[in-house]
């Protein structure tokens, strides 16, 4: 940690916990690239924690891993969101390596951040677009408000930097203005959209754009598909159509189903992949909202219950609010207390 | 699930001899799991951790009735503690003022704002016959507008026309006055989504909230919110300030653990719950539902119903027995005025009565003058044991020291004995009528002809959870039943439940439901 980076000045939770001075080797971005995800959620925690006197570095300055202590660590990730489960199961991992032995604040941050990137690391994948596969498929879809289309509108920017002709497909036939919602993002990115009245059959609108995008050559298609609630059967069947349907165009499609998950989101995420999976097979996940106060540890559990890919996480309303998805930076970020 | 919480509880409290009190041990070996349940509910740690400390002085010392389980009278506890912290009566939304009354709805991105001013629109026009008119400040998100004019359009609700390139103030400004000259009763304001950590768009909001002083600030929260509730509903309360709360997606299968956390660190109430995509898709908020969800979902309601009958019927059969040797003293006086102290009149017998039972939140939140039933007790407490158990011998001397003891006078004391002797006439009465409109009454409360069995009171608990008929000759109380379910307020809820003492009949426990009523029908 060098104190002339002003980010870096923000100390992680074992640093304020335990007052030390104890150098955490973190990497310094160079000051040309536009901020990260990871660095702005430092230098946003700084203020908030001066703000609110959140710091508990005062609390404890003991540096022997004691019990209280690690109540106070699994209290952190139970805030983040990780459920009771994983989070007793990681502060074991803590307890049986450094328990009651005297340890430098940065050796068991290094172990707690490193079991959890322990658990994230084989999910975190980027989405890799097949070119063999064309038009390659993505069908969006998540519960209602979670982010899908933004996320449609930010991840079309970002492919089509990489060159690929892009389809978006306005399958949102049921919420107010969700067509227009899309149609903005198409035009902010100079993309076609397809789209049919309000109201119009879903499955129906995929199907044509299946067979649009095989007369006029796109590279990628798009799917942006109205919000729905994992246990509303009659709405998952409808999904399950489209899925269906697009199917019948080509077998291999969709070649990627994506969930959008609202970090904040608590252990309702089990039930929304495991249900999404069943009716959309679900291939990866995308986590917005990471800009605010919610943390997402959600992802922990699913990473350690399902195995499901993580591709990005969004971290703005802008179009170019989204990041791949790190499980170094996201272990870091789970560690801090708002 | 509630199963595993009732299994484990139950697996651990099972060392508890079956009557008792529940010792410090016990709870704290519960309370274990409640915590864990809770948490698993997305119940904010914080609140989790004041929560289980308000439900631990409330069980150590708690009795156990020999028909629950000690696991299941813990349950009940909490799950009443839960009831009461999400706030046990309804409060709806507010239009007390000058119209145009202004209400803006804040919350975070993807929350159900704009839904929800729509339902909330459709639900004041309609039941509640307000011209209504709908403005969007959301500036940020595509299409938002468009959203809100298209649901207005959809069902007959003005909206504020779309000026491009105008701020939120500006079209706050600009809507407050439509409102005015076009003779509006609300104007509902909905505002984009924002992060609470978004420093410009909180002091927007809260430029909005001076401008318009709104009489409602609704924080729209989805319910399937994580630990973040608390954060969120902090900020929204802290930089803007809020009325109250509306619940959005409670019709998915999220426990609803935030509608604790945003209640418990706002002390706002939950005033309404979007169950639906459909426009009519607005409820009143029922904290015995969320609470049963949070404890986990199904059968808890009904455990937790049958645990409480349970409770009921214990001290029905124990007050039966005693009415049937026409032993009912001061202490069983105590007990059924502490009953109706603590839900609102209909306790007791009366209280198991299908019908009546679901009621008692309704009772309990009409304005029940309860000092008298207060004094009443403090005199209670103020007598010796052996007074309780014989008030006969209850002479001047001991009277003047037990109203110095309560601070009450010797008449006070002189009425609550005539009370209490015209009760336990009564209970005698009725435990031993055979026939005759005594035996009437004793039926009423299922005892028979005033042969109370065990098997009698299992049947009234059946039919208790029946929920409906076979009551015979109760003035009323098939009405009230009816009404109970439809979930309406009762027609004929007496509205001055009774201040005891006084003139007339008044049983204790039975509230002001009165039993001689029969010209009623
Ligand atoms: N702060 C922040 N807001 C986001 C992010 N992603 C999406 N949003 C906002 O969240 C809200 C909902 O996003 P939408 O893209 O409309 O979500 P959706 O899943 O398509 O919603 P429905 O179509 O209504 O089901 C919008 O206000 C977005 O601007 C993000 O990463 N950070
Ligand atoms: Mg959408």
């Amino acid at each position: 940690m060098t104190q002339s980076n002003p980010l870096d000045q923000k100390r992680g939770l074992f640093q304020r916990l335990f007052g030390s001075d104890s150098a955490a080797a973190e990497p310094v971005a160079p000051v040309t690239e536009p901020l990260s995800w990871w660095q702005r959620l430092k230098g946003g925690l700084q203020r908030s924690s001066q703000a609110l006197g959140q710091g508990i570095s005062d609390l404890l300055t003991k540096k022997r891993l004691d019990a209280q202590t690690l109540q106070d660590f699994e209290d952190v990730l139970i805030r983040a969101d990780l459920g009771i489960t994983v989070s007793e199961r990681i502060i074991a991992a803590l307890k049986r390596e450094k328990f009651d032995r005297d340890v430098e604040a940065a050796d068991i941050e290094h172990v707690l951040v490193n079991e959890i990137k322990n658990v994230l690391d084989p999910v975190a994948k980027p989405l890799a677009i097949d070119t063999t596969k064309k038009p390659f498929v993505i069908l969006m879809a998540g519960v209602n408000g979670a982010g899908k289309t933004t996320t449609i509108g930010k991840l079309t920017a970002k492919f089509k930097a990489e060159g690929h002709k892009i389809l978006l497909v306005a399958g949102d036939t049921f919420r107010a203005a969700a067509i227009e919602q899309l149609q903005v993002w198409g035009a902010r990115n100079d993309v076609e959209v397809m789209s049919r009245p309000q109201g119009a059959d879903a499955a129906g609108l995929a199907f044509d754009a299946m067979t649009r995008a095989r007369t006029d050559n796109f590279d990628l298609v798009m799917i942006d598909t109205a919000g729905r609630l994992q246990n509303r059967t009659e709405l998952m069947q409808e999904l399950e159509k489209i899925v269906r349907v697009i199917k019948k165009c080509d077998a291999e499609a969709p070649h990627a189903s994506l969930l959008v998950l609202d970090a904040t989101v608590g252990q309702n995420a089990l039930s929304q992949v495991e249900l999404f999976r069943k009716s959309a097979g679900i291939s990866g996940l995308i986590m917005t909202k990471l800009d605010g106060t919610a943390r997402g540890g959600i992802l922990v559990a699913l990473a350690q219950a399902q195995q499901i890919p993580i591709h990005f996480i969004g971290v703005g309303e802008g179009i170019d609010d989204l990041e791949p998805f790190t499980a170094d930076d996201f272990a870091r970020a789970l560690t801090q207390r708002v | 699930m509630f199963e595993s919480l009732s299994d484990k509880l139950s697996g651990i409290l099972n060392g508890l001899t079956r009557r008792g009190a529940l010792s410090e041990a016990d709870v704290t070996a519960a309370l274990r799991e409640v915590r864990l349940a809770l948490i698993e509910a997305d119940v904010s740690l914080d609140v989790v951790k004041t929560f289980i400390e308000q439900v631990r002085s409330r069980a150590v010392g708690a009795e156990v009735v020999r028909s629950v389980s000690p696991g299941q009278m813990v349950v009940k506890i909490v799950h009443d503690a839960l009831v009461e912290t999400l706030g046990a009566e309804q409060v709806g939304i507010n239009l007390e003022a000058t119209p145009p009354v202004a209400i803006l709805m804040v919350g975070l991105q993807g929350s159900g704002k704009t839904t929800t001013t729509a339902k909330l629109a459709r639900r004041l026009t309609e039941r509640d016959r307000r011209k209504v008119l709908m403005a969007s400040l959301d500036t940020r998100r595509p299409a938002a507008m468009e959203q809100l004019a298209t649901l207005g359009k959809q069902l007959s609700i003005e909206t504020l026309p779309i000026v491009t390139g105008q701020s939120p103030v500006q079209i706050t400004r600009r809507a407050l006055d439509a409102a005015r000259l076009g003779g509006f009763d609300v104007v509902l304001l909905d505002t984009a989504g924002r992060t609470t950590v978004d420093e410009a768009l909180m002091a927007e909001v809260a430029e909005v909230k001076t401008l318009a002083k709104p009489h409602e600030v609704l924080l729209v929260a989805d319910a399937l919110t994580g630990q973040d509730a608390v954060n969120t509903a902090r900020a929204f309360e802290e930089r803007v300030g809020i009325t109250g709360i509306v619940l959005t997606r409670v019709d998915g299968d999220g426990r609803g653990g935030a509608a604790l956390s945003m209640r418990s660190v706002t002390g706002k109430p939950i005033k309404l719950v979007g169950m639906g995509e459909k426009m009519d898709a607005l409820d009143d908020f029922h904290p015995s539902r969320i609470a049963n969800r949070i404890l986990g979902m199904g059968d808890i309601v009904s455990l937790v119903e049958k645990a409480s009958q349970n409770i009921d019927a214990e001290k029905a059969k124990a007050l039966a027995e005693k009415m049937r040797k026409g032993k009912f003293d001061l202490d069983d006086l105590r007990d059924q005025l502490a009953q109706i102290e603590k839900i609102g009149g209909v306790g007791g017998l009366l209280g198991m009565l299908p019908g009546v039972a679901k009621m008692k939140d309704q009772i309990a939140s009409a304005n029940l003058d309860q000092t008298v039933v207060k004094r009443q007790k403090a005199i209670i407490d103020s007598m010796t044991r052996m007074e309780r158990r014989n008030p006969d011998i209850l002479k001047a001397s001991r009277k003047k020291r037990i109203a110095a003891g309560s601070g009450t006078k010797v008449e006070d004391i002189n009425r609550l004995l005539k009370m209490h002797r015209q009760t336990a006439d009564m209970m005698k009465a009725m435990g031993q009528a055979k026939r005759g409109p005594m035996a009437g009454m004793a039926q009423m409360f299922g005892l028979g002809g005033g042969m109370p069995s065990a098997e009698e009171i299992a049947k009234l608990q059946a039919q208790a959870s029946a929920g409906g008929a076979g009551l015979p000759d109760f003035p009323g109380a098939q009405g009230l039943g009816q009404q109970g379910q439809a979930g309406k307020p009762p027609i004929g809820l007496p509205t001055g439940l009774p201040g005891m003492g006084g003139k007339g009949f008044g049983l204790p426990g039975l509230g002001g439901f009165n039993p001689f009523g029969g010209k009623k029908k």
